[in-house]
């Protein structure tokens, strides 16, 4: 039986019935970053802690990727390439993420709506375990 | 700066099969020479600067191996202001009278790929795996919200297509020389939203190349030396938004091209509305809007009308790009930016032919943009 994997660990609790990304905020200034690193690239400062980031933010900025991304690094099939979409979610932590979205039409996607953090499978590993990945929905 | 261009040369961009990105460097530098009057035997510095070409250093077995100091340096799609910075910046340091600098590159077709190891540009290799690492998704995401935010229309998007490949016909050495209609470019298949095919330039090859001394000692080389008044690199601030960037602070920071271009401006004591000739980078359309307002040439949201009433055409207010800039030349990374100041020393010199901007001009102006949010600006006069 094939086991779900995230894509990279540290970036999102899984498995979670409610996955959360994980972002590091700077004990010095506040700042939130994702992913987590250990320093801070607005302040300089060299200590952080994990946080977990809302589930929930608004569609600051989209767009729809219409052609196969260069491969490598892109692990997904040319042939069987559909477009997909790509935004900014900022979220209430004052950070906007980058994620692909689900949907991939433009008449779907609006800045200022309200999306929500999913993860789904993105393809399988040669152990036959699925990886699996986050993305950004419209919120129901 | 008080340092002078006395030659420029340029190996036209576009596709050149069986013919090397050293072997363009080579004939751009020989042509920068000629122009000045010079020979190889005469350069003190040399600064080179490739995506492609591993080491343009390694171009000394060509010109000559005459024991100068020739320094590698690659910004992404800012490496062409840069390689006049650093040339400009090692005669003011007094480390030689005459130096050169040389950009050249040589694209495969489609889109730049950041090669299979992300760790190399400091990003999770997953966010390439899952197709992130693709610059025309910023370059679409960033004009999108500017577009939301300042009230511009797709029609600003294809004029500016339309200007750049109109001026692109008017430049005997541009890649692309057929005028598009509006029709044809607001058609063209969409890319990454809202930018179309049309909209973007595509990598390409060639090279550029531009020799500068003291410009106390110009008139010794050239009767039509071109001054660099000011020259400014600057790298991105935490907060503005930059293409291959995995989060963004909600609280935004101008870009770096804002921060070079005001630096440059105030460096050489005059403002952007004294420049009668401006090249920026116009990787897409989009951007081209956006460097409008970011380097000082109007407020934002004033591109829609300003580019409408042919304010950025050659016969406008404010020419930009008018060589036919990225869209009509294409990018080879290395050379991109000196080909910009190419295009300026030629408007200056009043030697453009057919897009000869009207008015005798004598002040001009070259931006480049690059990976990871690198920026030159540049302003020059006769």
């Amino acid at each position: 039986m094939s086991t779900q994997i995230p894509i990279q660990e540290g970036l999102f609790t899984w498995p979670a019935p409610s996955p959360q990304l994980i972002g590091s905020r700077c004990l010095n200034c506040g700042e939130v970053t994702f992913p987590a690193q250990p320093s801070c690239p607005a302040c300089t400062s060299d200590r952080t802690e994990e946080v977990l980031l809302s589930r929930r933010g608004t569609l600051w900025t989209w767009t729809i990727q219409h052609f196969p991304p260069p491969s490598p690094p892109w692990l997904g099939d040319p042939k069987a390439f559909e477009p997909f979409g790509v935004g900014y979610v900022e979220l209430p932590e004052g950070v906007r993420v980058e994620a692909p979205l689900t949907e991939n039409d433009a008449d779907s996607l609006e800045i200022g709506m309200e999306m929500e953090l999913v993860v789904r499978r993105f393809d399988e590993d040669a152990d036959g375990n699925e990886r699996m990945t986050f993305y950004f929905k419209p919120a129901a | 700066m008080d340092i002078a261009i006395i030659g420029i040369g340029l190996h036209p961009f576009g596709r050149h099969e069986g013919v090397s990105a050293m072997e363009m460097g080579v004939i751009a530098a020989r042509r920068a020479l000629d122009d000045a009057g010079l020979s190889w035997q005469d350069v003190d510095i040399a600064c080179g600067g490739s995506l492609q070409v591993l080491q343009p250093d390694t171009m000394g077995k060509f010109m000559g191996l005459t024991g100068i100091p020739f320094t590698n340096l690659y910004n992404g799609c800012a490496t062409g202001g840069n390689l006049l910075l650093s040339a400009a910046n090692a005669i003011l340091a007094g480390s030689g009278d005459v130096a050169i600098a040389i950009g050249m590159d040589k694209h495969p077709r489609g889109a730049f790929s950041v090669g299979d190891d992300l760790a190399g540009i400091g990003l999770g290799q997953w966010y390439g795996e899952v197709g992130l690492a693709v610059n025309p998704q910023f370059f679409g995401m960033k004009t999108q919200r500017y577009m939301h935010d300042h009230g511009i229309s797709e029609d600003t998007l294809h004029r500016i297509a339309v200007k750049a490949f109109e001026n692109g016909s008017r430049n005997p050495q541009a890649w692309r020389r057929r005028a598009l209609s509006y029709e044809e470019i607001a058609t063209s298949e969409m890319v990454c939203d809202p930018l179309r095919k049309y909209h973007f330039c595509s990598p390409s090859e060639g090279a550029a190349a531009m020799v500068v001394c003291r410009a106390d000692r110009a008139a010794r080389y050239t009767t039509k030396p071109i001054h660099i008044r000011a020259d400014v690199f600057k790298t991105r601030l935490y907060g503005s938004f930059e293409v291959m960037h995995a989060s963004i602070p909600a609280d935004s920071r101008p870009s770096p091209s804002v921060q070079a271009s005001r630096s440059a401006f105030e460096a050489a004591g005059i403002g952007p509305e004294e420049i009668d000739v401006a090249q920026v980078q116009d990787t897409e359309a989009g951007h081209e809007m956006m460097h409008m307002a970011e380097c000082g040439f109007c407020k934002d949201g004033e591109q829609e009308a300003l580019v409408r009433d042919g304010a950025t055409g050659i016969g406008g207010r404010i020419p930009i790009n008018t060589d036919g800039g990225l869209l009509a030349n294409g990018e080879p990374i290395g050379a991109s930016g000196l080909r910009q100041v190419y295009e300026v020393c030629l408007q200056l010199r009043g030697e453009a032919g057919q897009r000869q901007v009207p008015g005798d001009p004598s002040t001009g102006f070259t931006h480049v943009y690059g990976f990871p949010g690198v920026s030159c600006a540049t302003v020059l006069s006769r």
